[in-house]
């Protein structure tokens, strides 16, 4: 059989070299290459002159490749399903898209809402699975809620206190983003892939800015690499640090929960003086960064950084000493291992279930290739692994801005240059390591060289099923603290 | 009438219990947090506005305020104060008392249940719950004390409760207290049991109960939940301060000390403590109502 081509992190390939396999052919390659322990990073359908092509990504994260399966589609093609688990919400989204049928997934409902033909409902009114006997009870909780979050509507199927299935639903967000991309590059694409999840700003534009550069066979400076490295972690430590403050106030416990709110307002400062905006918009774009990192701002970054992060140490090691709130969080919402890797959890939810998936290191690119950091497990699965891995990922992060900042005077972003055209009918995937997990973006142009596809695949997209399998069996109290373990994106998900 | 006076007292200085456990919990917080006096704000806010009633709600959801009012004040007739002697008292006059308490309980279930959302259902659902091990609790704190002083009725136990007495049963006292005191957490909705702070409504106990009230009838609510927390705190002042003072001044000035102190006191446990998983709840509860029977054997065998 022929073999699929494998692409590394940040490069591109002609669309015409992808190899285009049978439908067997792709359903048996895809199920032995998941068994094999290859990760679905994408799945997902585009028009190639009149046909619809299916295309797989799949991350090989012992050899940092990607390898991409292809495949014409039928109208009813089979479902990957019961093979890989993972495939699920992309064949929901297909079908949603395109109308394509998967034999053997009976759960096709939308998972947007957007405007596929046949479905024109409002999200949120669709059939829902619902669990019947005596006691059995049914709670909706949204989409609209009591704090100031993002709408989504959850269905829990109860039995008393305990939780036998929990249905999300999402969609409330969507805008269309990739839509709006199709035919791009235009002036305010690299404004509008920083408002994918608002976030991950810096994630986002990074994963894009590398795809629009490898296209165009543009190297970016060193030096720019750095910025986007630092701002990265930047944001890590700020949601990280936010993240650890919202998990103590979910569980009642107020000092931790008070002083990580401010200091995660210190961290975005830190952002918001090299670029002047506190999510770091504006900060990374095609071709360099928009700001640089002279000498003075460097030495004000690290000397701030000091501070940070003695409060921070101190703030959080409260959390850890309380043998109250690690009774709440030890054993709570537990992922086990397996059903990690069916569902194709990544980023840090995955690496708390003990999976070693980090593409800053397996996927490596930019200036990670110099700064290597360490990758953050733990075992247990629950809340606490996932408390404990931002907490990990908090203090490594620490190093590498320092190790980052000190390796030269300062930093020129080279934001001026113009990066030129973009290579006609090529492919080009980039993943990058947002504080959330794996970003997945997936590049393909036309005959003009402007996007005739691109596909987002933010880490929310993977990790809500995740959440989802994690409230079996739990009590429905522990939902909120469950939540806010994982903290999704609605909108990245939503797109 | 001193005692109706120490009791009208009590009914205004009942505001001010939370404000005092929010300042401290500000405190630990590094906040400055809302003024002391922050509830009577609100109440008056509260009543100077009209009810609204959903549409499915039937007249259970319109008299459960009154009555849980009432009810509260009504079990206030009852309970010592300063001076140890309450307005109404008769033999075993407890009773009344922990009834009281459950029918506000019962008002508050039923009209949650009429509110007909299903997180006030599950709100009601573990009221009831917890509420049938916390009575017990209650109740087997109260048996010791009744054994120790020899009396039946509120005031005659409290009056029994001398600086002797404490040292002829120092430990058993303390049992009834620790006792005493996880019941008043329990029953006030305070961490670690419940955190009345949350938005989370499928964590709330108390708080999902009445998330369907507003106006007057959210007022009214919100004070005899405040005149229920001052009730128990009153208790276990009147435990832990056992001297008897000839003015009856200095016994009030003592006695509104101790209620201020306890205040600091639940403030510092909510300010340190996590909460505690739901289905931990009914052990410690258990264990409560252990702590009581163990004072109580203590007792009777002489010790």
């Amino acid at each position: 059989m022929k073999k699929p081509v494998r692409l590394r992190n940040g490069s591109l390939v002609g669309l015409d070299q992808i190899e285009v396999f049978t439908n067997e052919e792709f359903y048996s390659l895809a199920a032995d290459h998941f068994a094999e322990g290859l990760r679905l990073l994408a799945y997902f359908a585009m028009n190639v002159s009149h046909e619809k092509h299916l295309f797989m990504l799949l991350a090989d994260d012992e050899n940092g490749q990607v390898e991409i399966l292809r495949s014409k589609t039928k109208s009813h093609m089979l479902s990957l399903a019961d093979k890989i688990p993972a495939v699920v919400w992309f064949e929901r989204e297909m079908h949603e898209q395109y109308g394509i049928e998967f034999a053997g997934n009976h759960w096709l409902k939308p998972v947007r809402f957007s405007s596929a033909p046949e479905r024109k409902g409002l999200p949120g009114v669709t059939d829902y699975f619902s669990v019947e006997g005596s006691d059995v009870h049914e709670v909706a909780v949204g989409p609209v809620h009591a704090g100031i979050i993002e709408p989504g509507h959850f269905r829990f199927q109860c039995h008393g206190e305990k939780v036998l299935h929990l249905e999300i639903e999402l969609g409330y967000q969507h805008r269309g983003l990739e839509k709006m991309l199709f035919g791009a590059p235009y002036k305010n694409s690299r404004w509008l892939v920083e408002t994918i999840a608002g976030d991950t700003s810096v994630g986002h534009a990074t994963a894009y800015a590398i795809n629009v550069e490898n296209l165009a066979g543009f190297k970016v400076t060193a030096e720019a690499e750095i910025i986007r490295a630092v701002a990265l972690e930047l944001e890590r430590l700020a949601n990280h640090t936010g993240d650890l403050g919202a998990l103590a106030g979910d569980v009642g416990f107020l000092p931790t929960a008070s002083y990580c709110g401010r200091i995660r307002g210190e961290l975005l400062n830190l952002t918001g003086l090299i670029c002047g905006n506190r999510f770091g918009r504006g900060l990374v774009c095609p071709g360099g960064t928009g700001w640089n990192i002279p000498t003075g701002l460097k030495e004000e970054l690290l000397k701030r950084m000091q501070t940070i992060e003695k409060d921070l140490i101190g703030a959080v090691e409260l959390l850890w000493n309380n043998a109250g709130v690690m009774a709440r969080f030890d054993d709570t919402g537990i992922l086990p291992k397996e059903d990690a890797i069916a569902v194709g959890m990544v980023g840090l939810a995955a690496r708390a279930c003990g999976c070693g998936i980090d593409s800053r290191t397996t996927h490596s690119y930019g200036a990670w290739q110099r700064f290597k950091p360490v990758i953050s497990t733990e075992r247990s699965g629950d809340v606490f692994a996932r408390a404990s891995v931002r907490w990990k990922e908090i203090k490594e992060s620490f190093r590498l801005i320092r190790e980052m900042l000190k390796s030269r005077d300062g930093f020129s972003g080279e934001a001026s240059v113009e990066i030129g055209e973009l290579r006609p009918d090529n492919f080009a995937v980039s993943l990058v390591e947002g504080w959330r997990g794996e970003i997945c973006h997936v590049a393909i142009t036309d005959v003009n060289g402007k996007f005739r596809y691109y596909k987002i695949i933010d880490p929310s997209f993977h990790n809500w099923f995740g959440l989802a399998l994690v409230l079996r069996n739990e009590e429905i109290s522990d939902f909120p603290l469950c939540n806010k373990s994982f903290n999704l994106s609605y909108c990245g998900h939503d797109l | 009438m001193k005692n109706m006076i120490f009791m009208l007292f009590v009914l205004l200085l009942a505001p001010i219990m939370p404000g005092i456990i929010n300042k401290v919990k500000a405190f630990f917080a590094g906040k400055k947090g809302l003024p002391v006096m922050q509830l009577y704000f609100d109440i008056f806010r509260l009543l100077r506005k009209k009810s609204n009633y959903s549409k499915t709600t039937t007249w259970l959801t319109r008299i459960a305020p009154h009555s849980v009012f009432a009810a509260t004040v009504f079990l206030c007739l009852l309970i010592p104060f300063a001076g140890k002697e309450s307005v109404v008292s008769f033999n075993a006059d407890f009773i009344l008392a922990v009834y009281l308490l459950a029918l506000v309980r019962f008002f508050l279930i039923m009209a949650a249940i009429d509110a007909g959302s299903s997180f006030e259902g599950m709100g009601a659902s573990r009221e009831a719950f917890y509420g049938a091990l916390a009575e017990p609790a209650f109740f087997s704190g109260l048996l010791a004390l009744i054994f120790a002083t020899g009396n039946l009725g509120f005031s005659d136990v409290f009056n029994g409760v001398t600086p002797s007495l404490w040292l002829q049963y120092p430990a058993p006292l303390a049992l009834v207290v620790c006792c005493w005191f996880i019941v008043l957490l329990v029953e006030n909705s305070r961490i670690p049991f419940d955190d009345p702070n949350t938005h989370l409504e499928l964590t709330m106990i108390h708080e999902v109960m009445i998330l369907d009230y507003s106006g007057k009838d959210l007022a009214m609510l919100e004070y005899s939940a405040a005149l229920k927390l001052t009730v128990f705190a009153s208790l276990l002042v009147n435990l832990l301060l056992p001297w008897q003072f000839a003015s009856s001044l200095m016994a009030a000035a003592v006695f509104t000390f101790g209620l201020l102190l306890l205040a600091v006191v639940i403030g510092v446990i909510e300010s340190t403590f996590a909460r505690l998983r739901l289905i931990q709840i009914p052990k410690v509860l258990l264990g409560s109502g252990a702590l009581g029977i163990i004072a109580l054997v203590i007792m009777l065998s002489g010790k």
